[in-house]
């Protein structure tokens, strides 16, 4: 027996329990943070290999057997979401080398970023209903920390907002699984899969996946539940905002997919057409409230929900390719956001501003950083051949493929509207002169940067935009992985012969 | 810190009380209800309440760890209790056990007490670091 599974939750629960003995020593702290997170890297790489060439893997811990003790599992999506945490968890740990002050590590950073990573491995791998509200909540604790971390007024603001929003769609969360464990006797999401098509009353079962929509719903920041995201993540440091960027509302999105394929296929003409005007909705008002932004990390945060449209859409038209689209949008979604957050960081602090009036000429005086800022930029709005154009056109083809012309409509116009926004960025930041340094030619208004805080900001920067690139220009590994994703996700026939060892 | 006679002059009761409840709860979640989270509730209350009493200086000298350190501690100790089991070469967080025989009596010693051990240690780290940053402040 190996045990691959344990370890991405076992790496950050170690790295964090020995950041804590260190907690007073910062530099022995940032070793140990990076080692841990290589460690993760490597860990998770190795799960996904295991998991492509053997199948779906399933451990039960405690070696009591499921359905009655807590089993992990780890199927293609499960493991490619812990690849990429591992990949985002490796890149913002160095980035937050040079963006954290001094401060922020001696309240805890480093512990408390490891701990993050546990809680969102933990979620994607728990075979558990009721485990995966006990990740949730270990996930959201140390998010709520590393949020309010620094007692800015702003800060504690947004993280009031986030606190409240996220407590109700707990509660709620705890509600349905109450529900569940009432209809059915159990807990372990194989067996609920089986027992929950063997309820006499379908209706009921649906009544109850809503109370899963919905707190499933704010995790992920879907229409009309996004409200705390644009008010809470443009306040803590870059690190923070792009970690939770990247992941946070991806765990939610993850979990929609779980719960809509495994658990809530009763009335998927019910259920899943609410999911496809959700996400049409969520596209549309959040690249809405995007334009009307000004500072880059809000216009950057609405745009998280407006993608977020896109990924659960493909949960929505339910059909192989849809969900191949999805599992893709997913991938290059995480990897794109956190290096515009990473980049927005970056250009804040050679400008000293977030707010796009402040902001310029960084193209003058730092082309390279204006390249970096377009593969995102530019993947992010759909443009061949970066990675965002394959997983637009996947979900694009889907819609038109089952003659839901609307939704590949919106998405086609979106599409175009994200271009805007991010055209805006680019003319504000990039291309104007620095307001109050028209007349100058010697970069005078840029704060320096040591080059070693300089090899920290930019490596991660360049890492991900390679990724994006590598993606776009050999998208058919990628695409490979989630079709056998997608594969698994539709029948989950596998998955429960996994876990329940039949 | 209160500077009140009474309170002072109950501590110094209370205070070897609290702390032998708080083993004996610990122990007793063994079998029956108690164990390391409310055990280590009750032997936060006794620190908490020296640091009322005498101020957190003084109860800081008195715990000799670091609350912080006391968490990290505590989450090593949970993480070693699952560790054992994967050695062995069963899933993570298997119980395994030994009966020696201590005194006569056979003993039930087994994986899940470091769990619990662990379990105490970060309540007591995670409540006593709350309460006197709190103090400190207020």
């Amino acid at each position: 027996m190996d045990h691959l599974l344990t370890l991405p939750v076992l790496i950050p629960l170690l790295t964090g329990a020995i950041a804590f003995l260190f907690y007073k020593n910062g530099t022995v702290q940032r070793w140990i943070g990076l080692a841990g997170t290589v460690a993760l890297l490597i860990a998770s790489i190795l799960l996904l290999v295991d998991v492509w060439s053997n199948g779906i893997q399933a451990e039960q811990f405690g070696n009591w057997p499921a359905p009655f003790g807590i089993s992990f599992v780890a199927d293609l999506l499960s493991s490619i979401m812990i690849t990429i945490s591992g990949v985002m968890g490796f890149v913002v740990a160095v980035y937050a080398v040079a963006d954290i002050d001094k401060t922020r590590e001696k309240f805890g950073f480093y512990p408390l970023y490891h701990i993050l990573l546990m809680g969102i491995n933990g979620t994607f791998l728990t075979g558990d209903i009721f485990n995966m509200y006990v990740w949730f909540e270990v996930m959201l604790i140390s998010s709520f920390v590393l949020l309010a971390l620094g007692n800015a007024k702003a800060q504690l603001d947004g993280a009031v907002k986030y606190v409240i929003i996220n407590l109700v769609g707990s509660a709620i969360f705890l509600m349905g699984i109450g529900f569940v464990y009432g209809l059915t006797g159990t807990l372990n999401m194989a067996e609920l899969s089986v027992r929950l098509n063997e309820v006499d009353n379908a209706g009921l079962v649906t009544t109850v996946s809503m109370f899963f929509m919905i707190s499933f719903g704010i995790k992920a920041a879907v229409f009309p539940l996004f409200f705390w995201l644009p008010a809470s993540y443009h306040t803590p440091p870059v690190a923070v905002s792009a970690i939770f960027a990247g992941m946070l509302t991806k765990v939610g999105v993850y979990t929609l997919i779980r719960a809509f394929t495994l658990l809530f296929t009763q009335e998927v003409a019910y259920t899943h057409h609410i999911i496809l005007w959700i996400s049409g909705l969520t596209m549309l008002i959040g690249v809405l409230g995007a334009a009307a932004q000004s500072e880059v990390r809000r216009i950057l945060s609405f745009h998280i929900i407006s993608q977020i449209g896109y990924m659960i859409m493909g949960l929505a038209l339910y059909t192989p390719l849809a969900l191949i689209g999805s599992v893709f949008y997913i991938v290059h979604h995480i990897i794109v956001k956190t290096n515009l957050f990473l980049v927005g960081g970056l250009a804040r602090k050679l400008t000293g501003s977030y707010e796009l009036k402040k902001m310029g000429g960084l193209y003058r005086y730092y082309p390279w950083l204006g390249v970096l800022f377009l593969i995102p930029a530019f993947s992010l709005a759909g443009f061949p051949p970066l990675s965002g154009f394959w997983a637009k056109f996947t979900l694009i083809y889907a819609a038109l493929e089952i003659e839901s012309y609307w939704i590949a409509g919106v998405a086609l116009l979106v599409g175009l509207l994200t271009l805007y926004s991010m055209t805006k960025i680019w003319m504000a930041a990039f291309w104007t002169p620095l307001p109050g340094y028209e007349n100058d030619t010697t970069g005078a208004g840029f704060n320096k940067i040591g080059p070693r805080d300089m090899f920290l900001l930019v490596t991660p920067i360049v890492i991900l935009a390679t990724l994006t690139i590598i993606i776009g220009l050999f998208p058919e590994p990628f695409y490979e992985l989630s079709l056998k994703a997608a594969e698994e996700l539709l029948d989950p026939t596998n998955y429960i012969n996994a876990v329940l060892g039949k | 810190m209160m500077k009140s006679l009474i309170l002072q002059t109950a501590t110094k009761l209370l205070f070897p009380l609290l702390l032998l409840f708080s083993i004996f709860l610990f122990l007793r979640g063994h079998n029956d209800p108690g164990g390391g989270f409310i055990g280590g509730l009750v032997g936060a209350a006794a620190f908490a309440l020296f640091a009322i009493s005498s101020g957190t200086e003084k109860a800081r000298e008195l715990l000799r760890i670091d609350p912080t350190f006391m968490i990290g501690l505590g989450l090593f100790f949970a993480l070693l209790s699952g560790v054992i089991s994967m050695y062995a070469g069963t899933p993570f967080l298997t119980g395994h056990w030994a009966f020696p025989m201590v005194f006569g009596a056979e003993m039930h010693l087994g994986s899940p007490i470091l769990f619990d051990i662990g379990v105490y240690l970060v309540v007591v780290g995670f409540t006593l670091a709350v309460i006197f940053s709190l103090e400190e402040e207020g």
